[in-house]
């Protein structure tokens, strides 16, 4: 297929996925805001929300330290400022710019929640939102992931287009993942730990419920919320599907349907499999006693390199 | 102006036979079901993202042409005169053109002037000589065709460059038949949609390179363009790869796209840019939306374009006057569909003539297009004559005047109801190296302006769906 079709695919499905993880931080910093801080709530929850998205210094440029971030900048900043192109609007506006270029390699379904999300998105006003309007827009990217993923899922024909959509959709997930991590990495150290202690717990299912995992949790380990096991299960644990051995498996298995499809095996598929093969030989103890942080920060550089690779490779 | 010809119900009011069982079907449906069915018709539209842009409007990027729900009814007889018509112009067009950029016999013979060839700003010397593969060069047209009474087609206009509108055509038959599937049970209509596949044995049998399937691409200039949306629709309907310029790139005199697999070879290329934005290194080298390279892989012969470069030779209004001579002149033939009459300004005693019935005429610029620049005098007030009148003066040259024609109406859901508003209709005319296709109908383009003549979507027209009926 064109180099550009498939880029376009790529981005597509990685700003759909980038404006879902901006919601679920929003929600998530929304309620710890409201929580009392004798409960874990605390007093900069809107400033680690920037940094969680990863645009801390265009923010600070704009409204001046994080620590004094107020609700209203942040969520219009996330939101809704043209001026970031990481806002979830310009999320939207660039999906669509991409699914217009590629119209021909979509199928209409896809086409369908792209275009009426788009379409929806003039339907909010670009004023700050009171809380129950927040509440309404968050819902309503949410469901435009769940609905873009399902139109993908259920109708795309399993050939590049369908792989190179999907890659795109895991790279972000993981970098996501991984950067709610870094920011929270900090809580989860075992020295910071007072088990039981309720400011913790806030923060721990916090991590959770950023990434929609806080029922998952008590299924999987049938246990109450402790740290180690929150890195175990968005780290390891592969029946976890926001986690890093979740996105690199099915990574590693779209990179590689792609090369047998092209019979030609590349720098982006050895890279893959070698970040897989981390992910997969190794307990979240060892991961704790090489330095949590050390890991991420890792992490998320290779995860950058990979999408170079896959650029470089495929791309252009 | 005398009552025009309404194609349902004639001048006496007597409704025409073609029309009987629509007539009496949209009687019997209450106008709220008709006014509700239109409003789904626009929300599929915007849905599926059927949009066009205006140039020059702010805000207004992506806007919707118009859609009337009631049909435009062609009888079959009617539809065989004008195929054939359609397809002796086309002929003509692409003798006309091979003509003029090798041997010039019809200057030589003094048909047509040599200034309309030399000092045509849509000439190409870069063709002079220049053999294109199998001898065709307007592969896909656009005739325009206007009606005055039951039995005089004119055509309008030829659009032998990069004529659009087809996915309308197309589109507005998908929508009929998914909102009132029941007026196709009791009407025989010849069906469109094979359309696609006609474009796609066209366009493989131009390739230049027998042997091997040939690869066809779509070229466009992104998604800017205001007919984006028709060049990813024949893309995907085609299963074509739908390229802008940077996709693609000439080494060794032959084109290639870049693919996620690496260079693939191009045979032939269905461009939807203007010859200017072509090549950089042939023509406009400002512009970024076309292929370096692309005019040397082209004279070498290892692809073809459609349509060729240089067509827009043949589709002005000045060479138009000329077109029954050149139907004359290759094919030893009358021409089987009128030209309106037509005063060339360039023309002395045409000149005095059109300056004394202002009033009365239409004039139009030589190259313009899209409705714009254009007098229409019964419709214009003293001032707006005066001034065209000192723009004719200045440049006659570059202008052309004709009768007001008393356009057919069809009748057209509105807001007070159906009436009759004018329309012209775009068939589309494909020239492959085997022979020429023309599916039943075409575009009917409407002016939803009580009174208007202009039926441009880029100036408030619309579009109907076109039945040609088959019994």
């Amino acid at each position: 297929m064109l180099s550009r079709t498939a880029d376009n695919l790529y981005w597509l499905s990685r700003y759909v996925e980038r404006a879902d993880c901006l919601a679920r931080i929003l929600d998530v910093s929304q309620r710890l805001a409201y929580t009392p801080v004798t409960y874990g709530g605390s007093t900069n929850e809107w400033g680690s929300a920037v940094l969680t998205a990863g645009c801390a210094d265009m923010f600070t440029e704009r409204y001046g330290p994080l620590d004094d971030a107020k609700e209203e900048d942040v969520v219009s900043f996330l939101a809704f400022a043209p001026e970031n192109p990481a806002s979830i609007r310009n999320c939207f506006e660039v999906a669509r710019t991409n699914a217009r270029s590629v119209r021909t390699a979509l199928t209409s379904e896809m086409w369908d929640v792209i275009n009426s999300a788009w379409i929806e998105l003039r339907n909010f006003p670009n004023r700050s939102l009171t809380r129950d309007e927040l509440s309404r827009f968050l819902a309503f990217v949410k469901e435009t992931s769940l609905r873009f993923d399902g139109a993908t899922f259920r109708t795309m024909l399993r050939n590049d287009g369908y792989w190179f959509a999907r890659s795109g959709a895991q790279l972000e997930r993981s970098d996501n993942t991984a950067r709610i991590l870094d920011v929270k990495y900090h809580v989860l150290l075992p020295e910071k730990e007072h088990v039981g202690g309720p400011l913790d717990y806030f923060q721990w299912a916090s991590i959770l419920r950023s990434v929609s995992a806080l029922t998952a949790f008590h299924w999987v380990y049938r246990d109450s919320v402790k740290p180690w096991l929150v890195a175990d299960l968005l780290i390891l644990n592969r029946q976890m599907p926001r986690s890093l051995a979740a996105c690199y498996d099915s990574l590693a298995r779209n990179l590689d349907d792609i090369a047998s499809a092209y019979g030609r095996q590349g720098p982006s598929q050895r890279l893959a499999r070698s970040m897989l093969a981390r992910l997969s030989n190794r307990s979240i103890e060892d991961i704790f006693q090489a330095g949590l942080h050390e890991f991420i920060s890792e992490f998320i550089s290779d995860n950058n390199k990979l999408g170079a690779a896959i650029t470089e490779q495929y791309l252009t | 102006m005398r009552q025009a010809f309404d194609e349902m119900s004639s001048i006496d009011g007597q409704v025409r036979p073609a029309y009987e069982t629509l007539q009496h079907w949209l009687s019997s449906v209450p106008q709220d079901v008709l006014a509700h069915r239109r409003q789904e018709a626009e929300y599929i539209f915007r849905r599926i993202g059927i949009t066009f842009a205006v140039y020059g409007e702010q805000n207004a990027q992506e806007r919707l042409i118009p859609f009337d729900i009631v049909p435009r009814i062609i009888t079959k007889d009617e539809w065989s005169r004008l195929s054939k018509g359609l397809e002796q112009r086309v002929k003509a067009l692409n003798h006309y053109i091979r003509d003029v950029y090798t041997k010039r016999e019809v200057l030589r013979a003094g048909v047509v002037p040599e200034d309309l060839v030399y000092k045509n700003p849509a000439f190409r010397p870069e063709m002079n000589g220049q053999r294109v593969p199998h001898d065709l060069y307007v592969h896909i047209a656009g005739i325009d065709i206007v009606r005055t009474d039951p039995d005089t087609f004119y055509v309008l206009e030829d659009n032998a460059r990069t004529p659009s509108g087809v996915s309308y055509m197309l589109e507005n038959r998908e929508i009929m038949l998914r909102l009132f599937p029941e007026l196709f049970s009791m009407h025989k209509v010849a069906p469109v949609e094979n359309y696609a596949d006609d474009l796609l044995a066209t366009l493989r049998s131009l390739s230049p390179n027998g042997g091997h399937e040939p690869n066809v691409a779509i070229l466009t200039p992104g998604i800017y363009n205001s007919a984006y949306y028709e060049h990813s629709f024949l893309a995907d309907k085609l299963g074509v790869d739908l390229v802008e310029g940077r996709d693609l790139f000439v080494k060794d005199c032959t084109v290639y796209m870049r693919t996620t697999e690496g260079p693939k070879r191009v045979d032939v290329i269905y461009r939807r840019l203007d010859d200017d934005f072509l090549d950089p290194l042939a023509f406009r080298p400002d512009s970024v939306l076309g292929v370096p390279g692309l005019m040397s892989a082209y004279r070498a012969g290892n692809v073809t374009l459609t349509n060729a470069v240089g067509t827009g030779v043949a589709d002005d209004k000045a060479v138009y006057s000329y077109m029954p001579e050149i139907i004359r002149f290759y094919l030893g033939e009358e021409p089987l569909l009128p030209n309106v009459p037509t005063w060339r300004c360039r023309e002395a005693d045409h000149l005095k003539y059109v300056l004394e019935h202002l009033p009365d005429l239409v004039v139009k610029e030589v190259h313009g297009s899209g409705g714009y620049g254009m007098l229409v005098g019964p419709a214009a007030d003293k001032m707006q004559i005066e001034k065209f009148r000192e723009k004719l003066i200045a440049d006659p040259d570059n202008f052309i005047a004709q009768p007001t024609l008393a356009l057919s109406t069809c009748p057209t859901l509105v807001e007070k109801g159906i009436a009759p508003r004018h329309v012209d209709l775009r068939p589309f005319i494909l020239s492959g190296s085997d022979k020429v296709r023309i599916v039943p109908g075409g575009l009917t383009r409407v002016a939803m302006k009580e009174g208007s003549l202009v039926v441009n979507s880029s100036q408030g027209g619309g579009t109907k769906d076109t039945w040609v009926l088959d019994a």
